[in-house]
């Protein structure tokens, strides 16, 4: 076998924004029919570095070298006629368009839609994806509109595919039928560059994987000949410090009760909720894991009251009291905190100062709002108070949220729930998107508010993160939540087959 | 070419320069024009903005005429800052005539002073049930309230010909459109200044209508309410986590700036007409979208802004007269002004790089 | 008498056509242009001014055309390149429009011009029952036929399926590497030639004089027949149809005293509107939607 050459060379490309460099002189480079990982954290370059490849963003500096000669890479059009693909994270698919016409706009020359249909049917099968060409791309699944996104890169024949956290969207078997396919694709002497932070799927997939630490090249390595222990020392630096040892919990005090759930969907999007049944006992945290879209925010939205009904849910108490018609800010009076998932634009507004973010979730606090006039004095005390306890470390005094970073402004998000130490605390992806810092931090205020003896519940997709900090897991999938397991009898496969909707009691029956 | 980047900070300066830039530059555009059609600019110029202020009661009247854009302007501030576009403030400005005319022109001998409040009420209700169809509609089907909103301005506009035209119109009138004039208990009188007398047309609805906008910029300042609605503005998800009830609010911020376009309705009817009309309103509830714009979504601003548009209308009149310039041209300025006011939005926002370039960052 | 009813329909109904058609490929697009009224008041006074100057309708439909290309070319620099709000940016149009076609008109008022000749000889016009098709303009015929390139282009093209995905999503579209604004700048012109070229029909044909805001509100009719025919070109010409016959029947049934009163017929039309906005909120069907960036401005860094 002659030796393979080079795809693509990246020769000292470097990014910068303003005085914040993104990408700091990257060299490696992709070989020809090669499945290649960009590995590391969130906010290390990666989706900047990839930018440039498809022509999206241009290098502050530096040069790629296509088969050994330098280009320029002026736009994605551009990208695709040297036959570099790209899969995006948040797909760039039109809803209300169709699956022929959807890639139809990906394709450079014009095909008559007959003739596309057919060559659409043909590379479906050559790859074993299955999608209907003429259904409209919101009434697809998640999964599917991936695989439409794939189909489109594939039609062009692409020489590079890039494939920006493909997995993240998806449930553990279905991952698997993603990689089935790039392994066919890398056969056929295409070459994938697979942008993760999972360490597992990287060194699955790959041949080789670069990682990347704040903006820099750390390595390139081999994927079969390091240990995922050695990927993730590489992809944050120091070892990962644990966090606080969690008490066990001896209380059978049951502060949240849900029994008979059903939320039927209010819009094409939404999920259902099927008779969800749960309880949580003083000083639990019980976790939710699951896929996002099976019903989390939802589920979420439940807890929190920003959607209440009382036909559709038949036990909904905490701290034994009724509270399925309660509003938010009801349910807060009552010592109920909760945080979802999304800081920007829902449990922080980007546009608006700290303080403000403070009122947020105070305005109904008698000490911050008298006859409705806000009392700007102990406002900014509070503010200040959450800033100081929660280490945030803002840029001056007062910012807009929008100018903290993710890690600092979840502190504060978290702070500003915590410092009013709820008794009964509901939680989405607390430490999604943030660094491992304040991820630290965070998991170790919450660890801390279970031991006071706060009921909590933790919604994430991060097993990690369960593992971490949870007694309990159940599983979230279509709106269904599987039988609780104490953690200790869990491990990642079993939850991801439940992620994937497989019943798992053949499994723990040995079968 | 160039093309926009988001800023971090907005400077002060922009805050305060763009009101201040933008009516400079229609100044100086002004200038150009008058130039162009061979009026003397200086002259134009004074007549424009200089003779409207040049006598007390002229001054007085200027305050008449921003009456109505002010009540208006303001309750289009609250509905812009929630990101509401309510833009048929100018039929619910009618059907709160509408609605205060129908009291008072069923009790035509009424000496009973209670007519004029309960006319006051019955005109912010008919403005508010105006407002209510595209806010229900908002709210329960999503549908766009800029379109519903825009087409019942004109149902109301046709509904009131129909009136005056037909079941409303006075016996007395020899075939004219008007109805009968309200009883004077309905009427809004001029203020009687002790020792001075009244002054040009001024009455009490302009301090109703300095009233009004003092309230909501108290409101927007230092209430939960003001925060309800610059939140509801900028982020829903934001909102119903806070605790706010989203349908609620959209409705009662459609109703709340409905009922003051009713009210401003009323106000204009009962102390400057007396009786029902086609025309009541003369386009005050489009030109109030200009007041909104120009305050910068400040309540407390919108009497400046108001001022400065009645102005431009009354400056428009008496270049008219004076030099015979056609009326319309206010036309042009006041959408010069909104321009240029437009644009200065964006330099407060954005920073602009003039350089050519393709790149861009479509997403995260 | 029926087919000089049926002829004053259709003649009303043409410059419904024309805005709404420019203006649909304009929403298909993403962008919401309320600047009808004012594009189409320039487009006629100009196109007044250079018939009555030259005497040429040739040029008078040119001159209508191009101006309400520029003025639509206004509205483009500050929605597009300075990403102004859309509905302010509109109303700004019609109110500066309105005004400095009025301020350019004011020496016309009272003269007059012959208007467009019909296409078929006048004796066409005799003809039973198809008569009053036959006796229409070169513009009214070519009205439907835009119409038709129009549907053609936006379903049957690639760069038609680019601008609606254009109008659906500006980021996807991008980063496939279409210029979103480019798109939007092409369509915003191209609304307004068809804007000034209805506005040029007014006085060319409809009325062969100038008057102040001589529109009267067709601009805002034309947008609500956008939303009438659900961003579908072909429903343009029953609505206009639909409008044109409600207008008309009006004026006719105040000549013969007819007890519905004409107000509550001209409201119709906008009740329609209302009404089919309410049915496409309720049925949501994805080939009828609304652009789903209607409105919401396209900014580079995001």
């Amino acid at each position: 076998m002659k030796p393979r050459s080079a795809l693509l060379q990246s020769h000292d490309i470097s990014k910068s924004f303003g005085s914040f460099i993104a990408n700091d002189k990257i060299n490696f480079n992709i070989l020809e029919g090669e499945i290649h990982g960009l590995l590391g954290e969130n906010g290390a370059g990666k989706s900047t570095f990839v930018k440039m490849v498809y022509g999206l963003l241009e290098p502050s500096m530096g040069e790629f070298f296509w088969n050994g000669n330098p280009i320029k890479i002026p736009g994605p059009q551009e990208a695709r006629n040297f036959g570099i693909g790209m899969v995006f994270q948040h797909f760039s698919l039109f809803p209300t368009l169709t699956v022929i016409e959807n890639i139809q706009l990906a394709l450079s020359e014009t095909q008559p839609l007959p003739e596309l249909r057919k060559t659409i049917i043909e590379k479906s099968q050559e790859f074993g994806i299955f999608v209907d060409p003429d259904t409209y791309i919101r009434d697809l699944s998640v999964g599917e509109q991936q695989r439409v996104e794939i189909l489109r890169c594939l039609l062009q024949n692409p020489k590079l595919l890039i494939m920006d956290e493909p997995t993240s969207v998806l449930t553990p078997q279905e991952s698997q039928q993603l990689f089935k396919i790039l392994k066919i694709l890398a056969k056929t002497g295409c070459s994938v560059l697979f942008i993760s932070h999972k360490l597992k799927e990287v060194k699955e997939i790959t041949q080789r994987a670069t990682i990347l630490r704040r903006g820099q090249v750390v390595d390139t390595v081999i994927s079969s000949e390091v240990s995922t222990g050695q990927l993730a020392k590489m992809m944050v630096g120091n070892d990962p410090q644990n966090v606080r040892k969690k008490i066990e919990h001896k209380s059978t005090k049951i502060l949240v009760k849900i029994s008979g759930l059903c939320r039927p969907a209010n819009t094409p999007f939404s999920t259902p909720l099927l008779d969800i049944n749960l309880d949580v006992k003083a000083g639990e945290i019980v976790g939710i894991a699951g896929i996002a879209g099976n019903g989390q925010s939802e589920l979420m939205e439940v807890l929190t009251g920003e959607w209440r009904s009382k036909d559709s849910i038949d036990v909904l108490d905490v701290l034994g009291v009724d509270i399925r018609d309660y509003s938010p800010h009801r349910r807060r009076q009552m010592g109920i905190g909760f945080m979802p998932e999304e800081r920007n634009g829902h449990s922080a507004v980007m546009n608006m100062t700290l303080t403000e973010n403070t009122l947020l979730t105070n305005h109904n606090n008698p000490e911050i709002q008298k006859n409705s006039i806000i009392e700007n004095n102990n406002l900014e005390n509070l503010t200040s108070n959450i800033i100081h306890d929660y280490d945030v470390r803002t840029p001056i005094q007062n910012p807009l949220a929008s100018s903290l970073s993710g890690g600092n402004l979840q502190k504060f998000v978290v702070g500003r729930e915590l410092i009013k130490k709820p008794r009964v605390f509901f939680v989405a992806q607390p430490t999604w998107g943030v660094d491992i810092g304040a991820t630290k931090f965070i998991r170790n205020a919450i660890i801390e508010l279970a031991n006071e003896g706060c009921g909590i519940i933790v919604i994430s997709q991060d097993l990690e993160e369960l593992f971490e900090l949870a007694d309990s897991v159940s599983v979230l999938f279509r709106g269904k939540l599987s039988e609780r397991k104490p953690v200790k009898e869990l491990n990642s496969q079993k939850i991801g087959l439940l992620m994937g909707g497989e019943d798992v009691s053949f499994i723990s029956r040995g079968i | 070419m160039f093309y926009l980047t988001l800023r971090k900070e907005t400077p002060f300066i922009f805050r305060v320069s763009v009101p201040i830039a933008s009516i400079l530059l229609t100044i100086l555009f002004g200038i150009f024009i008058f130039s162009v059609l061979g009026y003397d600019p200086g002259k134009a110029l004074y007549h424009f903005f200089i003779s409207p202020l040049s006598r007390i009661d002229r001054i007085a009247d200027l305050f008449v005429k921003a009456c109505p854009l002010m009540i208006v302007g303001t309750g289009l501030v609250l509905c812009f800052r929630a990101n509401i576009w309510n833009i048929g403030a100018e039929g619910q400005l009618i059907m709160g005539a509408v609605f205060a005319g129908g009291l008072a022109l069923s009790l035509p001998d009424t000496l009973n002073i209670w007519l004029l409040p309960a006319m006051a009420v019955l005109s912010f209700i008919g403005g508010g049930l105006w407002a209510f169809l595209p806010a229900v509609l908002k709210v329960r089907l999503r549908t766009n309230e800029i379109l519903v909103s825009l087409m019942l301005t004109y149902v109301a506009s046709l509904f009131l010909d129909w009136l005056v035209r037909g079941p409303w119109r006075s016996p007395t009138s020899f075939g004219f459109p008007l109805t009968n004039y309200y009883p004077d208990v309905g009427l809004i009188s001029k203020i009687d200044f002790p020792g001075i007398g009244t002054i040009g047309q001024l009455h009490w609805g302009v301090f109703i209508a300095l009233l009004v906008c003092l309230l909501f910029w108290f409101m927007m300042q230092k209430t939960v309410f003001g925060f309800q609605v610059k939140l509801v503005g900028d982020s829903d998800k934001a909102f119903r986590y806070s605790g706010f009830n989203e349908s609620k609010t959209t409705m009662m911020l459609f109703i709340i700036s409905g009922g003051l376009a009713g009210l401003a309705g009323m106000i204009e009817v009962s102390a400057n007409m007396g009786q029902l009309q086609p025309n009541i309103s003369f386009g005050y509830g489009f030109t109030a979208i200009i007041v909104a714009f120009l305050a910068r979504l400040n309540p407390a601003a919108v009497i400046l802004a108001g001022l400065l548009i009645a102005l431009i209308e009354m400056g428009g009149d008496s270049a008219q007269i004076a030099l015979a310039i056609p009326k319309v041209v206010t036309g042009v300025f006041k959408g010069i002004l909104l321009f240029f006011l437009l644009a200065g939005e964006t330099l407060t926002k954005y920073q602009i790089n003039f350089k050519y370039s393709k790149r861009r960052v479509p997403y995260d | 008498m029926i087919d000089a009813l049926i002829l004053t329909i259709l003649m009303t109904s043409v410059p419904l056509v024309l805005a709404a058609t420019g203006e649909l490929v304009v929403e298909r697009s993403g962008v919401l242009n309320l600047g009808l009224e004012g594009m189409m008041l320039m487009g006629a006074v100009s196109a007044f001014a250079f018939t009555y100057a030259t005497g040429s309708l040739f040029i008078g439909l040119l001159a209508g055309i191009i101006s309400g290309a520029v003025t639509a070319a206004i509205f483009g620099f500050f929605v597009l390149g300075l990403a102004t709000n859309q509905v302010a940016t509109g109303l700004a149009l019609t109110i500066f429009g309105t005004g400095l076609s009025g301020l350019i008109g004011a020496d016309f008022v009272g003269n007059a011009i012959t208007g467009l000749p019909t296409l078929f000889p006048k004796h066409f016009g005799d003809i039973p029952f198809i008569g009053a098709f036959l006796s229409l303009d070169i513009v009214a015929y070519s009205s439907v036929i835009i119409v038709f390139l129009v549907w053609v282009f936006l379903f049957k093209t690639k760069t038609g399926l680019i601008l609606r995905a254009s109008g659906i999503s500006h980021d996807s579209a991008h980063s496939l590497g279409y210029s979103v604004l480019k798109v939007r700048w092409c369509a915003v012109l191209f609304g307004g030639m068809m804007a000034g070229l209805s506005g040029a029909y007014l006085p060319l044909m409809l009325t062969p004089h100038w008057s102040e805001g001589m529109t009267s509100g067709r601009g805002w009719i034309a947008l609500a027949l956008v939303v009438f025919a659900s961003w579908m070109p072909s429903r343009i010409i029953y609505g206009a149809i639909l409008f044109g016959t409600i207008t008309i029947m009006q004026l006719a049934g105040q000549a013969r005293g007819w007890t519905i009163p004409p107000q509550l017929l001209s409201s119709l039309p906008y009740l329609a509107t209302i009404l089919v906005l309410v049915l496409i909120s309720i049925r949501g069907s994805a080939k009828h939607a609304a652009p789903s960036n209607l409105t919401i401005p396209f900014i580079s860094s995001k």
